[in-house]
C-alpha cells in the first residue's frame, strides 16, 4: 500500500489531533486551541524531523492505538507511557520505524496525563483557519480520534532530525503557577489574594483542554455583581461565582465575565496540562 | 471624560478599560487604523468587547501601556463603506413579546429594528457570534429566565444592547425575533465571520 494514512485501532480517552494553534482570529470569537504541552509536541516533531508546528495527536489518560498504512516514522513523547509496536515493546522519547500495517500502541501515561505521538510528515487533515488543532470548545478542527477514522499523512520528512536523547522534565508531584496578579485583583478582598498566595489548592478531576479547575478555599469578592465580558488570555485565572480559580488553557474562550486575578506564566502551563487530578496546586505571584 | 486605564494582563498582553461602549469601539477603530497605517508595534490579537480591548501577543507591554495611554482618540465617524445587509423573516417566537417590553405592536417592532442601523462591537461566546450596537437604550431587554437548550442556526436575537445571530445552533438565552439565511460563519471564507467587529449592518426584512 502506498496510501500515507494511520488508522485509528483504539482511541482512548480523548485523543485529538493538535498542532501549535489557531491564533490570529480571537475577535471573532476562534479560540488558540493547539497542543496544551506545546513542548511535547515540538521535541517528537524535531525527532521525526517535521517543523515543530506538524500536526501530531494528543493523547488523555490511557494513549491510544493505530494502524499506519504505510511505513512511517514515528515518536510518543510528553506523558511517559508504554510503547508497542506489533506487542514489541518500542522506545518511548525516540524516533521508531513503524512498518505498514503494523499495530502502534501507545500505552496509559505513566506519569502525567497527555502523551503527544509525531508521525512522519505530520497528520495532514485539512487546516480550518491555518490549524490542524481540534478545539473543543467551538468544535473547529478534526473531530476527537474514533475507531474506524483513517488520519491521512504528509510526505515523510527526508531528513531526521539532530535530537538523540532530548531533555524531558517529568511532571512534579506540586504544580507550582508563578502568576502576574491582575487584570481584576481589586475585585478580589485582600483576603482571597492573601488565600491565593499562601493555600494550597488540587486539580479538579472535572479540568479539560478549556480550563485546569481547582478545589481549595473560595476566593471573596470585593466587588460584587457582574464584569462585562472581555478578552480572555491563556493562562488567565478566572473566579467563577464559586470562588475556585479556574486556569484557561488552549481551548479557553475568546471572551469572558467572570473577572481575572492574575495570570499563569506561559512556562509554567504544560505542567498545569499534564497535573492528574488530585495534584497539590500553588500559585506564586511574582513579578 | 473618565481618562482610560490601561491594566497589564499576564507577561504579554494590555487590557484598555473605557468609560462606555461608543468609546470602546472608537478605540478599537482607532487600533485598527493604526495597525493598518503600521503604526502599531506588533499584537498577535486584538480582542474588542463590551467596555475593554485586548492586545495579545506584545513584545514590549509596559512600553505600549505608556503609549495606550496618551493616544487622542477621534469620535467613531460614520463609515464610509457599504453597511452589510442581512435579510431577516421576522417571525421569531419571542417577537411578541419583545414588541409588548417596548410597548409597541409586532409591526412597528419590526419596523423599529429593521430602521436601525447596526454596528458590531465585538464577537464572542461562539467563532461568528457579533454582539451588534445600534437600538436606542429603551429598547434594551432582558434575556429569557430560561435559556433554550437549543437556538436554531440563523436566529436573530436581542439581549440587553444587543442584538445578535446565532452562527449555528446551540444553546442560548436571547430573545428570538426572527431568522435569516445568511451564512454567519464559513472557514472557507476569509474572513471567516460575516460579522466583524467595526462592520456596519443592516436588518433587512424579508416577506415570505
Amino acid at each position: 500500500m502506498t496510501d500515507r494514512a494511520v488508522a485509528v485501532v483504539r482511541a482512548g480517552a480523548l485523543t485529538t489531533v493538535q498542532d501549535l494553534g489557531r491564533t490570529g482570529h480571537a475577535h471573532l470569537g476562534v479560540p488558540r486551541s493547539g497542543a496544551l504541552d506545546p513542548g511535547a509536541a515540538r521535541l517528537v516533531n524535531r525527532l521525526v524531523g517535521n517543523p515543530e508546528g506538524a500536526a501530531v495527536l494528543e493523547t488523555t489518560v490511557d494513549g491510544c492505538a493505530v494502524r499506519p498504512r504505510c511505513a512511517v516514522t514515528v515518536a510518543v513523547g510528553g506523558a511517559p507511557c508504554s510503547v508497542t509496536v506489533d506487542g514489541r515493546p518500542a522506545a518511548w522519547g525516540t524516533a521508531v520505524r513503524v512498518g505498514p500495517g503494523a499495530l502502534l500502541e501507545v500505552g496509559a501515561a505513566v506519569r502525567g496525563l497527555r502523551s503527544y505521538v509525531g508521525f512522519g510528515g505530520g497528520v495532514a487533515v485539512d487546516p480550518v483557519l491555518g490549524s490542524r488543532s481540534t478545539d473543543l470548545l467551538s468544535g473547529l478542527g478534526p473531530a476527537p480520534l474514533a475507531v474506524g477514522v483513517v488520519l491521512p499523512l504528509g510526505e515523510e520528512p527526508s531528513a531526521r532530525g539532530a535530537v538523540d536523547s532530548p531533555p524531558w522534565p517529568g511532571p512534579p508531584d506540586e504544580l507550582v503557577l508563578r502568576v502576574r496578579l491582575g487584570p481584576r485583583d481589586d475585585w478580589f478582598t485582600g483576603a482571597a489574594l492573601q488565600t491565593l498566595a499562601t493555600r494550597a489548592y488540587r486539580v479538579s478531576s472535572s479540568s479539560n483542554r478549556i480550563g485546569l479547575r481547582t478545589e481549595g478555599p473560595p476566593l471573596e469578592r470585593a466587588v460584587p455583581g457582574e464584569l462585562p465580558s472581555e478578552g480572555m488570555v491563556l493562562g488567565a485565572v478566572q473566579v467563577p461565582p464559586d470562588g475556585r480559580p479556574v486556569v484557561f488553557l488552549a481551548d479557553h474562550p475568546a471572551t469572558g465575565g467572570y473577572p481575572v486575578i492574575a495570570v499563569v506564566r506561559e512556562g509554567d502551563l504544560a505542567a498545569a496540562a499534564q497535573a492528574v487530578p488530585g495534584t497539590a496546586v500553588r500559585f506564586v505571584p511574582v513579578r | 471624560m473618565r481618562a482610560r486605564r490601561v491594566f497589564r494582563v499576564g507577561e504579554r498582553a494590555l487590557l484598555v478599560e473605557l468609560a462606555s461602549g461608543t468609546e470602546t469601539e472608537a478605540f478599537h477603530a482607532e487600533l485598527l487604523r493604526r495597525r493598518a497605517h503600521g503604526a502599531l508595534p506588533a499584537v498577535r490579537e486584538i480582542v474588542p468587547a463590551a467596555r475593554t480591548v485586548l492586545l495579545d501577543g506584545v513584545d514590549a507591554p509596559d512600553l505600549l501601556a505608556g503609549q495606550l495611554r496618551e493616544w487622542t482618540i477621534p469620535p467613531l465617524l460614520a463609515r464610509v463603506e457599504r453597511a452589510i445587509d442581512v435579510p431577516v423573516r421576522y417571525d421569531g417566537p419571542d417577537l411578541a413579546e419583545v414588541a409588548a417590553l417596548w410597548g409597541v405592536s409586532v409591526e412597528t417592532a419590526v419596523r423599529i429594528h429593521s430602521a436601525a442601523e447596526f454596528r458590531v462591537a465585538f464577537c464572542g461566546f461562539a467563532p461568528g457570534f457579533g454582539y451588534l450596537t445600534g437600538l436606542a437604550e429603551q429598547y434594551q431587554v432582558p434575556r429569557r429566565t430560561t435559556p433554550r437548550t437549543a437556538v436554531p442556526a440563523g436566529s436573530v436575537a436581542l439581549a440587553g444592547p444587543y442584538t445578535g445571530v446565532y452562527p449555528r445552533s446551540s444553546p442560548g438565552g436571547w430573545q428570538l425575533i426572527g431568522s435569516t439565511d445568511a451564512v454567519l460563519w464559513d472557514t472557507s471564507r476569509e474572513p471567516a465571520a460575516l460579522l466583524t467587529p467595526g462592520a456596519r449592518v443592516r436588518f433587512v426584512v424579508e416577506s415570505r
